[in-house]
């Protein structure tokens, strides 16, 4: 018989191939086939963009964020990469039966402070209860829509050889510190997660020498790459030195057996910009707090294998593909 | 990262590699087996088969813990975690292997499998869950077995009577001399493993260099360390006199870690084990010794029979033994990729399909 397994959630090869087998089969249209992070949509004569989130994490709460923070951020975010800057968010809120009273308060304030800090509104919200069991403690879904800004022109056909790619800061925070929370490993390391509300951030560099966006969340760097090398035809080449990548996550990954290029990010974005324009682009990223770890990591190749590169810190060249299955810690 | 970027300098990497290049010029084929998984991966992560010349040939061992354990122990595991009241504790990798019909991934979504980090904590889970009964899996060669004895020590000092060990640990130096006899696979100097020999120290190499005339180096984990070591072992070669080297002297010393021993051999005691692929090693694998025998999960616990399939068409045994390489394998990355593994090897991230999968495919 065959079952969803956690391996079909975690944005590598099932997912895309689930995706593709059943809900584009079912679901396909013109917007949805795109597999954006938003759907843009003409409304009259303005675009805007549309998307949607859910938000199931565990713990709830991790140093650097709680399931509350996610939950904007996401949805934010994604809007954010999309060249859109988001107003109106709902929020549907589902509990099992018992759930603490004082956590749900706790994780409405995180809400409320996330919405502050990237000036959004929770506009339409919905709350259900199931029974106990239903579901492990909290899920959350939020939407949002956003107007896409004029300045910017976000797809993924923009895109050219010779193209730099930007990383906006170091990769694997997030997944480093859920990681450390989840699994109750006692490593004293001071790893919080980098999740944050990108569109003020976005709003600070946008320009049209910026091809295309994306936030490497589940799978990562790699795997968000691999998806851009997929849509946009193109071969993608990265050095590994010059992937900013925090010591104590560095660290950590080397101890488990973990690969820092695989880990979800909350608060990072890759761009695709023009490569005369890369350089200050960079610039602006960096005046930013967001930003100021931002790297230029490598380009965008002629070739069309749809393949990414990745050239080691130690010279050899090897191929980086999506995620397959769950990272887990290795015995020795 | 310090300590670790100083071994990963692309520059010395590249003076090594000529000096590799230079030294192995005119020399009869060779091959040379890297033992340990870690060694595996970092040979394929870092593409340093690539910059050897064509007459050095590097095999990788059984050094992955996590391919060498046979099926059958994996489908015990998932036997007992079937049971109420029983958690079991593992290592992360294992959690993929397939077993006949089930694995422990899918156990653990039932909320009866977890994964620890370090043996002590599923031994402190038990002494605040006296109710319930502890099994950790017991897996890996002598660098993790001083903290799985060391859990059991514990265990012992608090009086816990729902902790238990399922062993399935092994030893290198008897699959080494095992392979060492091998005229097939023809090795002609040992990588020796650098963590295990944290642990042993050198002289059970000596044994083994001796008896079967195999150059022996122990070597670190990094590129620059490989690669100095497949620079001694050519030079050991050349000179025609076997010997124990030791690369990775910053962290091996030549008496191991006797307390780690000491511990080791208070709470086990050595067996026949069986390994994947390979088939049992007389003297192999450890057991809970006299002493310890309240935490031994097979002596103490009612546990149901359960059927092993045989493994059809893959040839990880071949593999593990250096003999044939995974793309000599029919289901190699396509009935076996890290998606959906079929044996062993596609699994760990040490296994050397995977390893094969993940960097070159």
């Amino acid at each position: 018989m065959k079952t969803i397994t956690l391996s079909h959630g975690n944005g590598g090869k099932l997912m895309h191939n689930l995706i593709k087998d059943l809900f584009l089969k079912y679901l396909g249209n013109p917007f949805l086939n795109k597999l954006g992070d938003a759907a843009l949509l003409n409304f009259r004569t303005r675009k805007l963009a549309y998307t949607t989130d859910s938000f199931v994490v565990k713990p709830l709460f991790f140093p650097g964020g709680d399931i509350g923070k996610l939950s904007v951020c996401g949805t934010v975010n994604d809007l954010a990469v999309s060249g859109a800057m988001s107003k109106y968010l709902s929020c549907g809120i589902i509990v099992e039966d018992g759930f603490n009273y004082a956590t749900l308060e706790k994780i409405t304030i995180s809400i409320r402070d996330t919405c502050k800090s990237a000036g959004v509104n929770i506009v339409a919200g919905d709350f259900k209860v199931v029974e106990k069991g239903a579901i492990d403690g909290i899920f959350i879904n939020t939407s949002g829509v956003g107007e896409v800004s004029n300045n910017s022109e976000i797809s993924v056909s923009r895109i050219t050889p010779g193209d730099k790619i930007i990383i906006s800061g170091t990769i694997g925070d997030h997944a480093a510190s859920i990681l450390l929370a989840r699994e109750d490993l006692k490593f004293k390391t001071g790893i919080k997660s980098d999740c944050s509300p990108l569109n003020k951030f976005v709003s600070s560099i946008i320009c049209r020498d910026i091809k295309f966006m994306r936030d490497p969340t589940r799978g990562g760097l790699a795997t968000t790459l691999n998806e851009i090398s997929l849509a946009s035809g193109y071969d993608i080449a990265i050095e590994e030195s010059g992937i900013p990548v925090k010591e104590s996550v560095s660290a950590l990954c080397e101890i488990l057996g973990f690969d820092p290029l695989y880990m979800a990010n909350e608060g990072k974005l890759i761009a695709i910009v023009s490569k005369d324009a890369a350089t200050n682009i960079l610039a602006k990223m960096r005046k930013h707090a967001l930003g100021k770890s931002a790297r230029i990591i490598g380009e965008v190749k002629k070739e069309k294998d749809k393949k990414v590169y990745l050239e080691t810190r130690s010279g050899g060249l090897r191929i980086l593909d999506m995620i397959a299955g769950e990272q887990l810690p290795r015995i020795c | 990262m310090k300590y670790i970027d100083e071994f990963r300098n692309i520059s010395i990497a590249t003076k090594i590699t000529e000096l590799i290049q230079r030294e192995a010029r005119g020399l009869k084929p060779v091959n040379f087996m890297e033992v340990c998984g870690t060694h595996t991966m970092a040979v394929e992560r870092f593409g340093i088969r690539k910059t050897l010349p064509d007459n050095v040939r590097l095999i990788s061992g059984p050094g992955c813990p996590v391919c060498v354990t046979p099926k059958d122990y994996i489908d015990k595991a998932i036997a007992m975690a079937d049971i109420e009241n029983i958690i079991v504790f593992s290592f992360g990798d294992m959690l993929k292997v397939p077993g006949t019909s089930s694995s422990l991934l899918k156990q653990r979504s039932k909320g009866k499998v977890k994964i620890v980090y370090s043996p002590l904590d599923s031994v402190q889970f038990a002494e605040k869950n006296q109710d319930k009964k502890i099994i950790f899996l017991g897996i890996g060669f002598e660098t993790t077995v001083p903290t799985v004895a060391a859990s059991v020590k514990y265990a012992k000092k608090k009086k816990l009577k729902n902790f238990f060990i399922y062993s399935g640990h092994k030893i290198m130096p008897p699959a080494m001399e095992l392979l060492a006899k091998d005229k097939e696979v023809n090795i002609k100097g040992f990588l020796c493993p650098a963590h295990v020999s944290a642990i042993i120290g050198v002289k059970y190499y000596r044994i083994i260099c001796r008896r079967y005339n195999i150059p022996c180096v122990i070597s670190g984990f990094e590129p620059l360390d490989i690669l100095q070591s497949i620079l001694m072992l050519i030079r050991q070669v050349k000179s025609k006199k076997a010997k124990v080297e030791n690369q990775y002297s910053r962290v091996v010393k030549a008496s191991g870690n006797i307390m780690a021993l000491r511990l080791i051999y208070e709470v086990f005691s050595i067996s026949d084990s069986d390994w994947r692929g390979i088939g049992v090693i007389k003297n192999s694998g450890l057991v809970l010794s006299k002493g310890y025998r309240d935490f031994d999960a097979e002596k103490n616990m009612d546990l149901p029979d359960v059927k092993t399939s045989v493994d059809k068409g893959c040839i990880c045994g071949s593999v593990l033994k250096g003999i044939k390489t995974p793309l000599d394998c029919k289901l190699f990355s396509k009935r076996c990729n890290p998606d959906n593994p079929y044996g062993a090897c596609m699994v760990s991230s040490e296994g050397i399909c995977a390893a094969y999968y993940r960097y070159r495919k």
